[in-house]
């Protein structure tokens, strides 16, 4: 196995990366321009010299057949979750399933305009109201916006609905607490918020370490941003204390949904004590992840916030006289924090989450929540078997819907590091986990398995990394240079931040 | 109900088994007795696929599309022609289903849509430096404001009335958070006021932000503006529509530092507002301070070319607090879509197709003001969208026009209120000169109707 894994070019190593502006030739085109059919006045006289552009942009001159080929044939250059499995820790890669693409390409969504008359998109509002009320049991909170377009931005806009809302009282507070194992959006938004980040320790257990939390907690903190579960796989027991201390301080309590995929149906962040939620469309609601975006990352928040929610928003207006309801667009807002974006948000993914919510239900939802815990505790079980030793869980025996792994025994037993094993899964056909993160566990690898992952693709991920393990014992070299099979091995990424080189020279 | 989960009875007892518990619920006991919900949702039972079809498609049929009406609706986003070959390679699995390319060696064919993608919007912008995208257009200009407030630290960011009312809303939001003030500069005859740009703008200035063509669909003469700011250590920021910069001058020639801009028009959908993507275009001083992700040749230990994400070390998941910009997930999709128009269109047809809406927006815009009651709202020159100025109630005007099957576009009152009868009328390459006539036409029936309504009512 490890000699056919490592032996010989690939027709895709073969093939050397050329880009689009390198292909094609003087003269050749795709696009047929309509023909002028206006009588036709002085160009210069319409535009004068010194608005125009002198020098034609230097696009690529491509004819359609080339231009399909070069983009499909790098497609194939692309390890995507319809053709395996992706544990990508934190990011929860589940299925996305066809119905969406179709339903969100119907033209009355796709070719809807923003602007068009609220009367003339009943429909999409509508929509976008049902999402919003599904979202609001999911959370537990009565109010959502779904303007934010991914979690981050979903985040910023729950620090700045929390400074409003402080403001708005006549407080002026200087800090956000975030945990260690917190995703590095979270510090990245408190400080694009205008506040300071202060870190909060995680006790033995892996959840928020109580007594740290009480000393940091004061009059000055705005909000406290968790995740729970915990970017550790672990829910906290102790999120009723957590939101006792920091309501007790007037703060705000700021639940990152990246891992709601872990207890819908079973627990709400409201139930728990938090004002605001993101959820990311992308990650529980099965928007594909594209590449790296599109996302969404609407918010719901509690009563006491929704004075300053964004605008607009909808509002349901009750028919007289057996009309239907109508939907509307009330931009009349005046402590709102105002917009983050254009529109009303990532509609096309509004879309793909509702139908996921409406092909699911609410026995659906628990079912996917409570089969991606299960998946996570079979694996996690598995591996413990194959691995236990080298690869041990870095806190407790069972895990929420991902689980952490910490590799720094293998690395001291085996002289291979979490990296070189997530480059030799590559040759596996796997994608690997999400690796050195959390940041707290040394050598550390995130893995989150989803719920629409069979158990036989289970056990294969268990039983090669097992391979990966045994063969390290006799050779880590073989997975130091790992992977083999890939349209390109390692990459010098250190020359690349170096010397960078961000576009083609032309 | 539809299920995409696969466990039978006989994997769950297996699984269970191997875990060490008997139930589901054992999994769950770290769960406080105080946060169980306890009960089921409470939502609509699960529908097979063919109903969940029915249901949106239904919901699709209460919108009046572009597909519906002959639209001149514009103002931020456009109704060009997406190309079938961009739904063939969006649809594809291999860009749609996988996440940001952390592995890069199973990545490479994302990677190199980034530099692609990164090269096009250079060449668009004739600056050096691009990102692989941001969200959209309006949050893209709070960001480069952001940019400039971590690189200069100075609190004023002066901003012309030109720029669009969702970004200069936005800008608002996220500078009220980092703690920047916002002075907004007026128009004059339908450009930025160029003497009161010129003496906002001051030592406390960190950016400026104007606008190419601006809301009005005016063209501002943006050397000019960039050159007012010249003396200062303001970050001068232009937020450009992409489709004209086939033929007007390119930020970078125009001393701009930072261009920005909604990317929607180049081969995405309407979509309602979004997923769309922004593009983010600087000088080469701000390479380091740039938000969001971008791609970076290299070579593999072979020797190979290949290409990573690079300059990390500005990003949240590096440098957390310290990062230049929250941004994760960005819009790496739509950025595909972007890169891939822009090639099917070619170094010539971005020209031809600049060129052609010149003509007729041009044609446009005299056959409308030639009508009673329809005046032009400024007289500056426009490429692809102009302002109008109405002698009647602008909304009622409209409606009478989708009345017969006509969008004529966008009422410019609430936005500028010194403008009660503004209405912005956008071309794209759909819209033929008979439609144009066709809009005459009806536009030029439902004034004359609405003033003769408005007489009698008087």
């Amino acid at each position: 196995m490890s000699e056919a894994l490592t032996t010989g070019a690939s027709p895709l190593q073969r093939e050397q990366a050329v880009t689009v502006f390198e292909k094609g030739a003087p003269g050749r085109r795709a696009f047929a321009c309509p023909e002028l059919d206006v009588p036709e006045a002085d160009p210069a006289a319409l535009l004068p010299a010194g608005l125009r552009r002198s020098e034609p942009a230097r696009l690529p001159e491509i004819s359609e057949p080339e231009l399909v080929r070069h983009y499909v044939r790098l497609s194939k250059r692309n390890f995507d979750l319809d053709s395996g499995f992706y544990p990508l820790g934190s990011c929860t890669m589940k299925h996305n399933p066809r119905l969406h693409e179709r339903v969100a390409a119907l033209p009355g969504h796709a070719r809807l305009h923003p602007l068009q008359d609220p009367d003339r998109a009943q429909g999409a509002l509508e929509l976008m109201w049902r999402l919003e009320r599904s979202l609001s049991e999911i959370a537990g909170l009565p109010h959502v916006s779904l303007q934010p377009s991914a979690g981050s931005h979903g985040e910023l806009a729950g620090v700045l609905l929390t400074r409003a809302y402080h403001e708005d009282r006549g407080e002026t507070r200087h800090k956000v607490l975030t945990p260690d194992t917190a995703h590095g959006t979270n510090p990245a938004t408190v400080t694009m918020a205008g506040y300071e980040v202060v870190k909060v320790g995680t006790n033995a257990d892996g959840g928020v370490d109580i007594d740290d939390l009480r000393a940091k907690a004061d009059e000055d903190v705005a909000c406290l941003m968790l995740t729970n579960p915990n970017t550790l796989g672990i829910f906290d027991q102790n999120i009723e204390e957590i939101a006792r201390i920091v309501h007790g301080v007037g703060a705000t309590l700021y639940y990152d949904g990246a891992n709601l995929n872990a207890v819908m149906g079973r627990s709400r962040p409201g139930d728990m004590g938090f004002d605001i939620v993101h959820f990311n469309l992308h990650k529980s609601f099965t928007q594909p992840h594209g590449g790296g975006g599109p996302g969404s990352g609407p918010i719901a928040v509690s009563d006491r916030m929704e004075p300053y929610l964004m605008k607009p928003v909808i509002r349901r207006v009750q028919g007289s006289n057996g009309h239907a309801p109508r939907f509307e667009l009330d931009h009349d807002r005046p402590k709102s924090i105002g917009r983050l974006r254009g529109f009303q948000g990532n509609y096309g993914t509004f879309v793909r989450a509702y139908a996921y919510i409406r092909s699911l239900g609410a026995e659906g939802l628990q079912d996917a929540s409570e089969t991606a815990v299960l998946n996570a505790n079979y694996l996690l079980a598995r591996l413990r078997a194959l691995v236990g030793a080298e690869l041990p869980a870095a806190f407790g025996t069972l895990c929420m819907h991902e689980f952490v792994l910490s590799g720094a025994p293998m690395k001291k037993e085996l002289g291979i590091r979490t990296l070189d094993l997530a480059k030799r899964l590559l040759d596996h056909g796997f994608h690997p986990p999400t690796v050195y993160f959390p940041l707290l566990v040394d050598e550390a690898m995130l893995i989150e398995p989803t719920e629409t992952e069979t158990k036989e693709t289970l056990d294969a991920f268990a039983e090669a990394v097992a391979a990966i393990v045994a063969e390290a014992r006799e050779d880590p070299a073989i997975a130091r240079n790992a992977p083999y099979t890939t349209p390109v091995r390692r990459l010098d990424e250190a020359g690349a931040a170096k010397r960078p080189v961000i576009r083609q020279p032309l | 109900m539809s299920t995409y989960t696969a466990t039978t009875p006989q994997d769950l007892e297996t699984m269970l088994a191997e875990i060490g518990v008997a139930s589901i619920d054992e999994l769950f006991a770290a769960l406080p007795e105080g946060v169980r919900l306890g009960r089921p949702l409470d939502l609509p039972a699960g529908l097979p696929e063919q109903d969940v079809y029915a249901h949106l498609r239904e919901l699709a049929e209460r919108n009046v599309s572009a597909e519906d009406e002959l639209t001149f609706l514009g103002a931020g986003m456009y109704d060009h022609y997406v190309p079938a070959l961009i739904d063939m390679l969006m649809s594809r699995s291999e860009f749609l289903t996988p996440y940001t390319p952390y592995q890069p060696e199973i990545s490479q064919g994302g990677l190199q849509v980034m530099f692609e993608y990164q090269t096009a919007i250079s060449e668009l912008t004739a600056l050096p430096v691009s990102n692989a995208s941001v969200y959209e257009g309006p949050s893209a200009v709070a960001s480069a404001a952001y940019l400039a407030k971590l690189a200069n630290g100075r609190r004023k960011v002066v901003v012309s009335r030109g720029v669009h009312p969702h970004s200069r809303e936005t800008l608002l939001t996220y500078a009220h958070g980092y703690g920047a003030e916002v002075v907004e500069v007026g128009l004059k005859d339908g450009v930025t006021d160029a003497e009161a740009w010129a003496a906002a703008i001051d030592d406390d200035t960190g950016a400026v932000i104007f606008q190419q063509p601006n809301f009005l669909g005016a063209v501002e003469d943006a050397a000019a503006l960039a050159e007012a700011a010249k003396g200062s250590s303001a970050v001068v920021v232009g937020a450009y529509d992409p489709i004209p910069l086939g033929i007007l001058r390119p930020p970078g020639e125009c001393g701009v530092d930072v261009a920005v801009g909604e990317g929607q028009p180049l081969g995405n959908r309407l979509d309602f507002g979004g997923p769309s993507f922004g593009f983010f275009a600087a000088t080469e001083a701000y390479l380091r301070r740039m938000p969001g992700r971008i791609a970076g040749e290299t070579t593999d230990v072979d020797g190979r070319r290949g290409f990573v994400l690079t300059l990390q070390t500005r990003e949240q998941h590096i440098r957390r607090e310290k990062a230049t910009s929250n941004i994760c997930t960005a819009q790496a999709l739509n950025a595909l879509a972007g890169v891939v128009y822009l090639a099917w269109l070619g170094r010539r047809g971005l020209v031809e197709l600049g060129e052609l809406l010149l003509q007729r927006t041009h044609y446009a815009r005299e056959r409308l003001t030639a009508l009673d009651g329809v005046e032009a709202l400024h007289d500056q020159p426009v490429v692809r969208e102009f302002a109008l100025s109405l002698d009647a109630d602008v909304r009622r005007v409209i409606e009478r026009c989708q009345d017969h099957g006509v969008n004529p576009g966008y009422a410019l009152g609430d936005d500028y209120p010194e403008h009660p009868g503004g209405l912005l009328v956008a071309l794209t390459e759909q819209r033929s000169r008979a439609d144009i006539d066709r809009l005459a036409d009806v536009l030029g029936a439902a004034v004359a109707a609405e003033r003769t309504t408005a007489q009698v009512t008087a």
